[in-house]
């Protein structure tokens, strides 16, 4: 029902009673104008018959691999990390619950580039844990496809811990207690009971996580740098082709975008107001 | 064969205190005021609530003695509980729900599945909706498909809270001989219906703020309630019949005026202190007026519950100064009157 631009007023509650002033309503459109010029600023610019040449070229292709990769495996890395998470967040009574969940939070607000800069002084090769894995096990995370994957998880994995954290709070524990008086266990019902009623969530926790993973550019630039086929992520090579190749960053513009869209509409029935 | 409770379970501030409970087989009906520790009891003896102190013995095996550090977790105990708010499983079939408890003990699907059928068709649920979702039926239906889920995992122990609670008057009568028939060596009836207690209860089991007010067989708890609030519970007469209209024909064809319109088999429940007794016939508004054969008095303080026969079997709570006024003793024919307006009608 609802347009994605959200600017329908047609059906909402009586007009009369809960219409706001004018002017308020005025600045919102104004708002709104400010969030669809960008938009319609690269449509303006797109280079629509050239954009199969510019995306098959051989840099473009290759960021697009390697952000495929990267996000996909920073997803992954999330759902497997952030689902325990979310778990022991909803269902254990922590006793500094309140600094656990800031903690959780802070890559959300923190900027990407000063996350990228604690990585690098925690996970760098003289880094807090990063000096052991490197004379331990010979693993040296900055500037790999492993440290832009570390990146991107960072980052994300707020994204998934917290819808699917107030999914559990929201499910509580009635379904759970029922299934044990089934004769169903502890793994049994999570994997027959409480899984399948958060799944929504489930999906929408790992389609955020994933456009965010996909996003990401500061932390990524700073703990991974800007390697060709290893690092170079396709927001990288925007920013990259903005200067060699202006349509070059329009057309890979384009094509996140549509992936931010396609996230949208997927999530559509959960974040949406209808 | 008995659940044998004997210990106290904490829930956030306030504590359930039962010494030495003996549960039997059959029916045993929980009563009590709300807020007084029936569901307490019900999750203890499933295994949902822990004992703080005590112990807790099922068919002679201990499955919670803290001292002993012995807990048996919910899903190793074979007992059932249909919860108050159901809780059917949203994200199955109405035959998976039913078949949750098979699957989980090692039954294959097909099995499982064929057995849900059959349970399901015992409770009277109608194929068509077995391949739904829970959220598409009416409320008894979903009520009948949380016994049948309790049900089939062959529980020893079946703990229903409030069964009726959220079912029409229209599929109450079905519902309670459902439980009736429970196949379950011990089923424990959490309830505050009189008609659950009259029709179903072979045992009763009273808890009054935390504890076990009162015990027994119906017979002997209703002889000694234990507390105010059971004593005005149990002293509910209840008496089955058949409305027309707005008239109740009792099965010794007393005729009973009623206030609301009821078609079918009924029961009719009253309050021992609605009714009222008189040497003579009485006169006036009262129109339910019948004459009795006094078997029994019982003074309990202030109050004289008075067993009456005849063609309806009923108790009435008089002060005692009328008992003595009216010089009542055993084998005295006495009149009865109980007005329209004191009556309930329940399907």
């Amino acid at each position: 029902m609802s347009a994605p631009g959200g600017a329908r007023t047609a059906p909402g509650p009586d007009p009369g009673v809960s219409r706001p002033p004018a002017a308020l309503t005025i600045v919102g459109f104004v708002a709104l104008g400010l969030l669809a010029l960008p938009i319609v600023g690269l449509l303006q610019r797109a280079p629509w018959s050239a954009l199969p040449t510019v995306l098959g070229e051989s840099e473009v292709l290759e960021a697009l691999r390697v952000s495929l990769i990267v996000s996909l495996v920073a997803t992954a890395a999330c759902v497997v990390l952030g689902l325990p998470l979310a778990f022991v967040l909803a269902r254990r009574r922590l006793r500094f619950g309140r600094v656990v969940r800031a903690l959780v939070m802070l890559p959300m607000v923190l900027p990407p580039v000063v996350a990228g800069t604690a990585l690098l002084f925690a996970l760098g090769r003289r880094g807090l844990v990063g000096q052991w894995l490197d004379s331990w096990f010979g693993v040296s995370l900055p500037f790999t496809t492993a440290g832009a994957v570390v990146a991107a998880a960072f980052v994300a994995l707020p994204f998934f811990v917290v819808t699917v954290e107030a999914a559990l709070r929201q499910a509580g524990d009635d379904l759970d207690e029922a299934a044990a008086t089934l004769g169903a266990g502890a793994w049994s019902t999570l994997l027959h009971v409480t899984l399948p009623t958060i799944r929504p969530a489930l999906a929408a926790g790992t389609a955020l996580a994933w456009a965010r993973a996909v996003g990401e550019f500061g932390a990524t630039l700073t703990f991974a740098g800007n390697f060709p086929g290893r690092t170079r992520t396709l927001p990288l090579e925007t920013y990259l082709a903005l200067e060699r190749n202006p349509e070059a960053a329009v057309a890979i513009s384009l094509v996140l975008m549509a992936v931010a869209l396609a996230v949208l509409v997927t999530l559509r029935d959960r974040w949406m107001p209808r | 064969m008995t659940v044998a409770l004997d210990g106290r379970v904490v829930r956030s501030g306030w504590t359930l205190r039962v010494d030495g409970l003996e549960i039997g087989e059959g029916v045993t009906a929980v009563v009590g005021a709300n807020g007084t520790g029936k569901t307490t009891l019900g999750r203890a003896v499933a295994g949902l609530d822990r004992l703080a102190g005590g112990r807790l013995a099922i068919a002679g095996t201990v499955v919670d003695d803290p001292a002993a550090g012995v807990y048996l977790p919910a899903h190793q105990r074979r007992v059932g509980m249909v919860f108050q708010d159901l809780r059917l499983f949203g994200h199955l079939r109405v035959v998976d729900n039913v078949a949750f408890g098979l699957r989980r003990t090692g039954t294959d699907r097909t099995a499982a599945r064929r057995r849900a059928g059959e349970l399901l068709e015992r409770v009277g649920v109608d194929s068509g909706v077995w391949s739904k979702r829970p959220a598409a039926l009416s409320g008894g239906q979903r009520q009948r498909v949380a016994i049948a889920r309790a049900l089939a995992p062959e529980p020893e122990v079946l703990i229903v809270d409030e069964p009726l609670a959220s079912v029409d008057s229209s599929g109450r009568a079905g519902l309670r001989a459902l439980i009736g028939e429970s196949p379950a060596r011990h089923t424990l009836l959490i309830t505050h219906d009189p008609v659950d207690v009259a029709t179903l209860a072979r045992q009763l089991v009273v808890l009054d703020s935390g504890e076990v007010a009162s015990r027994g067989s119906v017979a002997e708890v209703t002889a000694r309630p234990g507390c105010e609030w059971a004593a005005t519970f149990l002293g509910a007469n209840v008496v089955p019949g058949l409305a027309r209209g707005t008239s109740v024909t009792t099965q010794a064809g007393l005729v009973l005026a009623v206030a609301a319109e009821a078609e079918g088999p009924v029961y009719v429940t009253f309050p021992a202190h609605a009714v009222t007794l008189h040497r003579d016939r009485p006169a006036g508004s009262a129109r339910n007026a019948w004459q009795a054969e006094l078997e029994r008095v019982d003074i309990d303080g202030e109050r004289a519950r008075v067993h009456l026969g005849g063609p309806i079997k009923v108790r009435a709570d008089v002060t005692r100064r009328s008992a003595d006024e009216l010089e009542l003793h055993p084998g005295l024919n006495i009149w009865a009157s109980v007005k329209a307006t004191e009556l309930t009608v329940v399907t």
